[in-house]
Order: C-alpha cells, then structure tokens, then sequence
C-alpha cells in the first residue's frame, strides 16, 4: 500500500447492546472524577474524597436534603418532559425559561388579586387553568409563526424568553413591598391563599407526585398514542408526513401547546407549591438545562429520571462543597463542568469507535 | 454492570445514613456551645456580601465559636431551605444578609422556636412578634454623611484650583433601586458634601440590581458625561469605581476600600462593620439574655465606620476635618437630617408620616420628625431607613426602578 494510513480514523458503530453503552458511560464518569480529583488535589490540596463525599452529602445528607434533591429534580424533570415533544418534532424550543415565568406570572397574578376574595379550592384552580394557558400562549406564539411562515423557532423561542423575563420585571416593581425593594415576598404570608395543598403533610411532596404522572404520561403519549407518532414522523421529515397526509400545522401548533402548557405547569409548582414569590430568577436557567437533560436522556422520559437526577444531584453538591470547604461556588461549577463534559463526550464513543493503524498495513 | 450500579446505590446509601446522624433538631446553648449560620445572597465577589462574610469570620473567631457560611443563596424558597438545614446541623443562631430573604426566614423561624434568627435590612421584626426574628441595621446614614464631607471638601479642592467653578460642582450618584435605603444614603451623602461645598447639586441614577458591574459602569460614564465630577454609589460591584478610574474622576465607594481598583480616584468609603452585631448576637445566646428585636448599630458600638483615605485623591485635611464633625454628631450637635438644612418642593418639613411598618399600601404611619429633625432608624421605629423624602438639590435622571 502507497499511501499511508493515517494513524487512527473514525468508524460509525452499530448499535451497542446496552450494557456496553451503560458501561462506557460508566467508564466516562470514572474518568471525570479522575480527571476532578487531580484538578482538585493540585489547586486546593484538598483530599478529591473529601471533596465526593461532600457531593453526596449536598444531596442526602440529611432527610431534608433528600426531600429537597427530589423536588428540584420533579421540576427539571417536567420542565424537560416538557420540552421534549417539540424536540422529538426537531422544533427546537429553547423557550422553556420564558414559558415557566409567564406560568409563574400568571399563578402570582390570580394570588396576589384574588387571594381572599375567592374560596381556596377556586383559586388554585383558576391559578391552575391560567399558569397553563400562559405557558401554552408562549408556546403558541413561534409555533404559528413556525407553521405559516416557517420562522426559525430557536431565534423566536428564545426572544421570547426576554419578554417574558421583562414582563416579571415589570410586574414586581407593580407588586413589590415595600416600595422601591424589587421584591414581592411571599404572597398571602398570613393566609396562605393560594398555596397549593400538602400531600400527606409534607411539603415536598405534590411536585413529586405530579412529576412523576407527567413522566409516565409523557412515555404513554409519545411511544403508543397516535400524537406521538405524528410527532416522531414529523421529526423524521416534514416532507413525509405532509406526503402520508398528515397536518403538520395543525402538530406543530398542538405540540407546543402541550409543551409550553407543561413549563407553565411547572411556573405554577414554583411559585404556587414551593416559592410562593415571584422573581425574574425563579426559574434560575432550568429553562435551559432541561434542554440538556432531554438531549442526555435521548428524550426518552424515563431516561430523563436518571439525567435530571444527575444534574440535581451535581448542582446540590457543588453547593454543598463551597460551603463546607469555604471554596467558591464558582470552584464546584468546575468540576460540575468536568462531569459533564465527559459524559456528553461519551456520546462520541457510543456512537462512533476509534480504529487504530494496523501494525501490518505498513 | 447491575452489580457495580449496586454496589455504588449501597455506597451512596451508607454516606447518606451516615451524614443523617450527623445533625439534631437544632438546640439551645445550653450546653454552652454556640454555632452560627450564615446565610448570603452572592459570595466575596459581591462588596455587600464580603463585608458580611468578613465580620462573620472575625466575630465567631474571636468568640471562638462553630459557623457555617452558605454563599449564593437566592431570595426564594432556597433561603428557608437553607435556614432549616443550617438549623437542622446544630446551629443556634441563622443569619441572612439580604433583604429578600426575609419573609422565607419569618417562615424558618416560627418552625424552630429554639433558634434565633437575625436578619439585617428587614423591616418585619417589630411587627411579626416573634420572640426568635429580629432585624439589625446601622446608623450608616451617618457614615455616608462623614463621606459626603469628605466629598464636599474635595469639591472645595476642585474649585479653589480652578478645576471646576462653583455652579459645576455637580455629584453623580449610581443607586441600585429608588428604595429607602438607598434614598437615606444618598440623601445623608449629599447633606454631607453640602455642609462643606454649599453650591453642590447631586444627579442619581437607577440601575434595577444591587450587583450588575455593567450597569453600574454605564450608570456612572452616563453621569460623568452629564458633567459630574465626582461620583459616589450605592451598589455592590467595582462598577463605578473602575469608571471613575478610568475617566479620573474622583470616588466614594461603599462597603468598603476600593483603593485596589482605583488608586488615583479613591477618597473614601463609609461601610456597615458587623462585627459588634454578630458579637451580641453570639454573647446573647451564650449567656441566654435576648437578642434586642430591632438592632441599630451607631459609631459608638463601631458599627458604622470609614475606611481609611485614599492616598491621592483626597483633599488637604480632610482626616482632621472628619474627625471634627465625628465628634459632633456623636454628641448630638449636628444632626444629619437637620430639617433646617433641606427643603421639598421649596418648603422646609416640618411634620412627615413614613412608612415603618411595612404592608402592601406604602401609607405612612409613623409621625418621624421631631426636635427639629427627621429621626431615621430611631429606637421605637425599626433598624431599617425608612428615608424617603426628595429633597431639593437631587436630581434622579430615572425612577423606572
């Protein structure tokens, strides 16, 4: 042979049994915290155990921090099964941030103007239909234009994240106490109108709950009901389902509906279930990270258990580190960032192999 | 591969029980070990927190007490969360540092009526009657005024070397929202620099954030182009004084030295010092007296203190000068909100309802002006400013916040 091989090239994998693919993600997390633990040892000296443990004990250290892990994890979790129709449908909704503030807006409004005036059980209703369709109007608003007009939805879901975050600006100095403080706190502190009931006399546990119906919901909706393969197919080619005579508008349109509904839902556990205030922060990004975690999980919403569980489970770590060895947050973020990196990497390796140079082919 | 993913669960499983032993249902100092938890909005980054998180190491030092600091805590429902763990660990005394977190400590103290929860900014102490929440705040008005002459004495400066003439002796002042707070500083501020240079004005900008570095940049090149030679500010970043540094513009700072990033332009900076608080705080629960509900630090107790000078920008015999009105203030002879030196709408005040107790209807309920002066954060009333007037002599460019 002439020309030379070059020393190693890329080759496309079969589809690996899974515990071949489970075991190089496996291998992929050993690798980073390999990777974190010398990272660690040489910027702080810290024993890389200590600063594991630590990890574990941000998340379950206590029974309340287990509680808490699993309610941060409900949310991601919804807000990611939310996204993940659309994404299934390649209709990249990037706007799940500003679909869970205008929910959570909308929940705010009915508790702030009609607290008291109405019986709970009415309230949290109303609160419940108008979280919902404030989230689906923000859903609504690129799917049209994406149906009509064939706009790209990343550019128009994600300006309409700033509007959304603008419009919250705009209605905590309308409701903030006292004046000029840009804080609302909580609503309805005395009478607690509003606030979404207890299950069994926890705290904790409603968005649970209603995560895991949505998770179960979700699979069944997109893996046996006849949406849900309109969705695949129309994720598949748009050109094929409009040749089999589907009405790609018309699921367009429907998908985003449910999808920005289910953020909205979300807006509602956050400021009706957990934080009964409303800010422009109180979805702290996770619009974004869902993203994420649908993508990790190959959207499918039982994986999705495991990666927003992941994501949690890091980001109430890295707390826990900073508090515990007085190192900045930004320090945990680093190794957060590490984890990460290698397990979406690993993605590479599960899908494509590496070949090396033959010895003999010289 | 089940095995290894089992291996791990009951890995993770054994840490976990292991950290649950670890922390009781938060407990009383009664046997004389006291642990304190803090809890702060942003980390050292932020000039507000730094000097929090400074106090809080000196003070449980030297008492030689266990604390705890928790950074980035959100002004959400993370913050009871956060309150309720570091009082679920054994801590006694829970701090927080911000004025949002508030309401969500109100709510973590009526769950644990053996801990004692302090908040600094709040408004809420005098009203909620819980005998384990109390507010604490400073005098810093006073503080701010000393700046505020030393302000006025380099505006002096500038006129008398023909920098300026006295019509421009203008000040910029980049606030974070129009809130009491903020309104009691830079008015005290302003007084001050007038009480030395008489033909001062002052213009104040919003910029919607407590810490936003860029905004508070732009607010203060914003205010140098509209003609302000000296710039003062009260949010957190280097924002403002790395401006001034860059135009040469001098700067009083807050909450603390920034001498570092603007050595020619630095004056001075007033600040809160939290050591005296957090000191009775911990002495309090030690010896089992009560934590005074609504706590005002004055000079006196050392908790309103200045930095030391800059080493170039301040005027000549500006140290001694302080010194002098230090003293009067502290033995009463000057009073910071005079009602002689200001007027609103043209008219001097004589009567002023603020509002103290803090409810949704921002109505004044407390008559504050007395003995010829408006009483801010005065015993009776709350920690917390409650300064809200406008007075003559201030421009705000924008209220939209």
């Amino acid at each position: 042979m002439n020309k030379k091989e070059p020393l190693f090239h890329i080759v496309k994998r079969d589809v690996l049994p899974w515990y071949k693919s489970w075991g190089i993600r496996a291998a992929a997390i050993v690798a980073a915290l390999v990777v974190c633990g010398i990272i660690t040892t040489i910027t702080t000296g810290l024993n890389p155990f200590k600063v594991y443990g630590s990890f574990i004990q941000g998340a379950f250290g206590s029974g309340r921090k287990v509680w808490i892990t699993m309610q941060n994890m409900s949310i991601l979790l919804i807000i990611s099964l939310a996204l993940t129709p659309a994404f299934k449908m390649r209709f990249w909704n990037i706007g799940g941030e500003g679909q869970v503030l205008v929910g959570a807006l909308a929940t705010a409004a009915c508790m702030i103007t009609l607290g008291d005036k109405i019986p709970n059980a009415l309230l949290i209703l109303i609160m419940t239909v108008s979280a919902i369709l404030a989230g689906s109007i923000w859903g609504l608003i690129p799917a049209i234009f994406k149906a009509k007009w064939n706009t790209n939805e990343t550019l128009s879901t994600l300006m309409m994240n700033y509007i959304a975050t603008q419009l919250v600006a705009f209605f905590t100095i309308v409701w903030e106490v006292p004046k000029g403080s840009f804080t609302v706190g909580i609503i309805n502190q005395s009478t607690n109108a509003g606030w979404l009931p207890q299950l069994f006399g926890s705290k904790y546990l409603l968005p649970i709950v209603i995560a895991l119906l949505t998770t179960i919901s979700m699979f069944v909706y997109l893996k046996y009901s006849k949406h849900g393969y309109e969705i695949s197919v129309v994720g598949e080619s748009e050109k094929t389902a409009k040749y089999v005579g589907m009405k790609t508008e018309k699921i367009i349109i429907r998908t985003m509906l449910l999808s920005g509904g289910l953020c909205g839902l979300a807006g509602l556990l956050l400021v009706g279930g957990i934080n009964h205030t409303i800010t422009t922060t109180i979805n702290s990004g996770q619009g974004f990270t869902a993203v994420m975690v649908s993508w990790l999980a190959k959207f499918n919403p039982i994986t999705m258990i495991f990666t927003s569980f992941l994501i949690i489970f890091l980001e109430r770590g890295a707390g826990e580190i900073s508090t515990n060895f007085g190192l900045n947050q930004s320090f945990a973020d680093i190794l957060t960032g590490i984890i990460l990196f290698f397990i979406i990497g690993c993605e590479f390796f599960i899908s494509y192999r590496i070949v090396g140079r033959k010895k003999g082919d010289k | 591969m089940k095995k290894l993913l089992s291996v791990f669960l009951a890995c993770l499983m054994v840490l976990s029980l292991a950290a649950c032993t670890a922390g009781g249902k938060g407990g009383n100092a009664a046997n004389g070990k006291v642990k304190v938890g803090f809890i702060f909005l942003h980390d050292e980054n932020s000039t507000y927190d730094l000097n929090f998180i400074n106090a809080a190491k000196e003070a449980c030092e030297k008492a030689g007490v266990e604390y705890v600091l928790k950074t980035n805590i959100p002004e959400g429902q993370e913050c009871y969360e956060a309150a309720c763990e570091l009082a679920d660990s054994g801590c006694n005394i829970v701090f927080a540092d911000s004025f949002g977190h508030e309401d969500y400590l109100i709510e973590a103290a009526k769950e644990y009526k053996n801990v004692e929860f302090c908040h600094a900014t709040g408004t809420k102490a005098h009203t909620e009657n819980l005998p384990n929440y109390h507010n604490a705040f400073a005098s810093i008005y006073e503080g701010r005024y000393l700046a505020g002459v030393a302000a006025g004495m380099k505006l002096n400066e500038m006129i008398a070397n023909g920098e300026i003439t006295p019509e421009q002796a203008k000040i910029g002042y980049v606030g974070a929202y129009t809130y009491a707070e903020v309104i009691s500083g830079y008015t005290s501020f302003f007084l001050g620099a007038r009480s030395e240079c008489p033909t001062a004005t002052m213009e104040v900008t919003f910029t919607g954030s407590w810490y936003d570095e860029t905004a508070e940049k732009e607010g203060a090149v914003k205010l140098i182009n509209n003609g302000c030679v000296l710039i003062s500010q009260h949010a957190d970043s280097m924002g403002a004084p790395t401006a001034c540094e860059n135009n040469n513009i001098p700067d009083v700072s807050y909450n603390g030295s920034t001498e570092s990033v603007a050595p020619n332009t630095f004056i001075i900076s007033s600040r809160i010092n939290w050591v005296p608080y957090f000191s009775l705080c911990i002495d309090s629960v030690k010896n089992g007296n009560k934590i005074p509900t609504d706590y005002t630090g004055t000079i006196e107790t050392g908790s309103v203190v200045l930095t030391d000078l800059g080493k170039i920008a301040p005027a000549e015999g500006t140290a001694a000068k302080l010194e002098e009105v230090k003293k009067e203030i502290q033995s009463g002879q000057r009073k910071i909100f005079d009602t002689s030196t200001f007027t609103v709408g043209g008219a001097p005040v004589t009567s002023y309802m603020a509002d103290v107790d803090t409810d949704p209807a921002y109505e004044g309920d407390h008559e504050v002006i007395s003995n010829g002066a408006f009483n801010e954060s005065s015993d009776g009333f709350r920690s917390a400013p409650y300064f809200d007037l406008r007075i003559d002599g201030i421009t705000l460019l924008d209220e939209s916040y």
